[in-house]
């Protein structure tokens, strides 16, 4: 069983002459194969960062701390190695990148973490069936990545990857934000058809209470001044939705 | 710029056929002042002897001929007045040119390709072309540079009204090879012209590709694709030049430029006249900086004297590959290496794609994982 394990993670953004801002400052959380975990806070408590630090962003500096899979030592990798190792980040917000097709980008990422290529055949019947349960346009395929797309296309193109790459543990970025309804139903149960094998770890983090709604966590963490600062079940969620984070970030700030 | 600017590209107003008429460049005038006039052999001064010779070897389509012809012949000269001493030069030189024709209303079947291959760097070679589509007439033309060249030549393509032409010009010459060309179109009425320009091979590499419109209707679509090694320079100058109502261009050149001494140069000129009403024009450049040690000089200029268009606009970018581009990639588990290549091959991509002949297209292609192998 995969396990994800981060102990007293502190993280910086920025170097060099201006100095470094540290945004984490003590992250404990481990998270296991079968697990969803929903991460809940304010804007600017460090959801985010703690996101691009697991995935190897070099924006961010480890500055403490460790971060292990099924005891490997996640922080020596390289961005690559750790999606090849089982991690993977579903991006709030996915860049453009052009002239690069969304079915050569998939193939590319397919081979990349399987360590083969996959016969065309199989994989074109693969991402055909894994575009129609997400109900992404079969045209989708020939388009640039990202490029052009609407929000809600992005986003379902993300759980697309996810359900393709069928990672160890999956961090699912505000994945939920900027979705209407429908759109956030979609990629909810794109989420749960993925975690229902019981393989993958996810790890949810989100501003709102609403895809809580579709995905249920097993545990909810409370996350404010970089570090969590409550934990619970799904129950704490409600908690949540009724009385805001004010109570959290004083915590947070006095900590 | 105000309108009341003079532009910076109307050299072929001074345009002549006599050397003489040029001074001799000496880096500080505008149209020069980016080309390393040492590397240029001579080329720009008169002291290049033309000795050399460019092979030819024809491969045409069943409807379409391809001559050899001498200095006097009518139909070559027509659609140009040099615009610059090395222009002049290849006027004054040749001793040979070819003419390609399409008859009027004529689809040609096949491309009709022009191989032309030099033997030795050390001979300056000069050279003329001259490709007429008759009315109505469609053709694809291809020329293909390869070799050891120090070479300087005038292309014309003159399009009938009515006709198509698709032109793709491959400078993939060996890596001590010196050329200069200029590409003079003259566009009929409702002619539709679309070039790819692909320089990847050559010491130094300039090309100046014109497009002037005799009638309306006329639309030219110009792309370029370049890929600068260390050392190399590769420059591309382009004029449109629109005198009447109602026509189209399109320019989008891209390059990426890879180790110590590379140097890309895109000057991107496009006048829309008073007379030319209802023009819609855009121009696009950008490069891609895959190392240190580079150097792109890219400058649009649009220039617009009246205020009736269609639309007129221009872009210039010039950049390292996009670090977001590439974690984006890296994490899906796709090495550094092939994330890079990924982004170079889609960004050029997106133009050589546009190439309608295959092989052509997969041999700009290869050569360009052959640059990225590097």
């Amino acid at each position: 069983m995969a396990t994800l394990e981060i102990r007293d993670l502190h993280v910086s953004v920025g170097a060099g002459t201006d100095g470094s801002k540290e945004i984490l400052r003590g992250v404990n959380l481990t998270v296991k194969a079968g697990e969803t975990h929903a991460i809940m806070g304010p804007n600017g408590s460090g959801k985010s960062t703690l996101a691009y630090a697991i995935a190897g962003h070099p924006k961010y500096t480890v500055t403490g701390g460790t971060v292990t899979l099924d005891g490997e030592d996640v922080l020596e990798m390289s961005v690559d190695e750790r999606a090849r190792a089982g991690l993977f980040l579903a991006m709030q917000y996915p860049v453009e990148v052009p002239g690069v097709s969304v079915s050569n980008f998939l193939r590319s990422a397919i081979t990349a973490v399987r360590g083969e290529a996959p016969k065309l055949r199989d994989f074109s019947k693969e991402m055909k069936a894994a575009m129609d349960a997400l109900s992404i346009d079969p045209a989708f395929a020939q388009r640039s990545l990202n490029e052009g797309f609407s929000g809600g296309e992005k986003k379902r193109h993300e759980i697309l990857q996810l359900e393709l790459l069928k990672p160890k543990i999956a961090v699912l970025d505000e994945t939920d934000s900027g979705l209407d309804v429908d759109a956030l139903k979609v990629v909810s149960e794109g989420v749960n058809r993925f975690s229902a094998q019981g393989e993958t770890g996810v790890l949810l983090i989100t501003h709102y209470t609403r895809i809580l709604r579709y995905v249920k966590p097993d545990f909810v963490h409370v996350f404010a001044g970089g570090k969590i600062v409550a934990e619970g079940g799904p129950e704490l969620a409600d908690v949540l939705e009724n009385e805001g984070y004010e109570k959290y970030v004083k915590a947070g700030a006095s900590a | 710029m105000g309108l009341d600017t003079r532009p910076l590209s109307t050299l072929h107003e001074r345009g002549s056929f006599e050397v003489a008429d040029f001074e001799v460049p000496t880096g500080r005038e505008e149209e020069w002042r980016f080309t390393p006039l040492r590397r240029l052999r001579g080329l720009h001064n008169g002291s290049a002897a033309a000795d050399g010779k460019i092979l030819l070897e024809v491969d045409a389509a069943p409807e379409v001929t391809v001559e050899t012809v001498g200095r006097g012949d009518a139909r070559i000269g027509t659609a140009f007045t040099p615009a610059d001493r090395v222009s002049a030069q290849a006027w004054a030189s040749f001793t040979e040119a070819t003419v390609v024709t399409v008859p009027k209303e004529t689809e040609a079947s096949a491309p009709t390709v022009l191989r032309l291959r030099g033997e030795d760097a050390g001979a300056a070679a000069y050279g003329h072309t001259t490709v007429i589509l008759e009315p109505f007439a469609r053709a694809t033309v291809v020329l293909a540079h390869r070799g050891d060249a120090t070479y300087a030549d005038n292309v014309e393509f003159i399009v009938g009204d009515g006709a198509s032409l698709s032109v793709i010009s491959l400078q993939d010459w060996s890596h001590d090879s010196v050329h200069v060309a200029h590409q003079y179109t003259r566009l009929g009425r409702d002619a539709r012209f679309v070039s790819h320009n692909i320089t990847l091979g050559g010491d130094l590499v300039r090309i100046s590709p014109t497009v002037a419109y005799d009638g309306p209707g006329g639309d030219a679509e110009l792309y370029g694709v370049y890929f600068a090694d260390g050392g190399q320079h590769l420059e591309h100058r382009l004029l449109v030049d629109h005198t009447v109502p109602n026509c189209r261009s399109r320019v989008d050149y891209r390059g990426a430029l890879q180790d110590e001494g590379a140097h890309a140069v895109w000057i991107g000129d496009v006048i829309i006249r008073v007379e030319a009403e209802g023009t819609d024009t855009y121009e696009l450049n950008r490069n891609l900086v895959l190392t240190d040690g580079t150097r792109v000089d890219s400058v649009p200029n649009l220039e617009i004297l009246t205020g009736e268009v269609a639309g007129a606009g221009h872009a210039s970018a010039s950049g390292r590959l996009d670090d977001e581009h590439l974690f984006y990639l890296q994490a899906r588990g796709i090495t550094f290496d092939e994330a890079r290549r990924m982004v170079v091959r889609g960004f050029l991509g997106q133009l050589i794609e546009r190439i309608e002949v295959p092989e052509v297209r997969e041999k700009v292609q290869q050569a360009i994982e052959a640059e990225l192998d590097r």
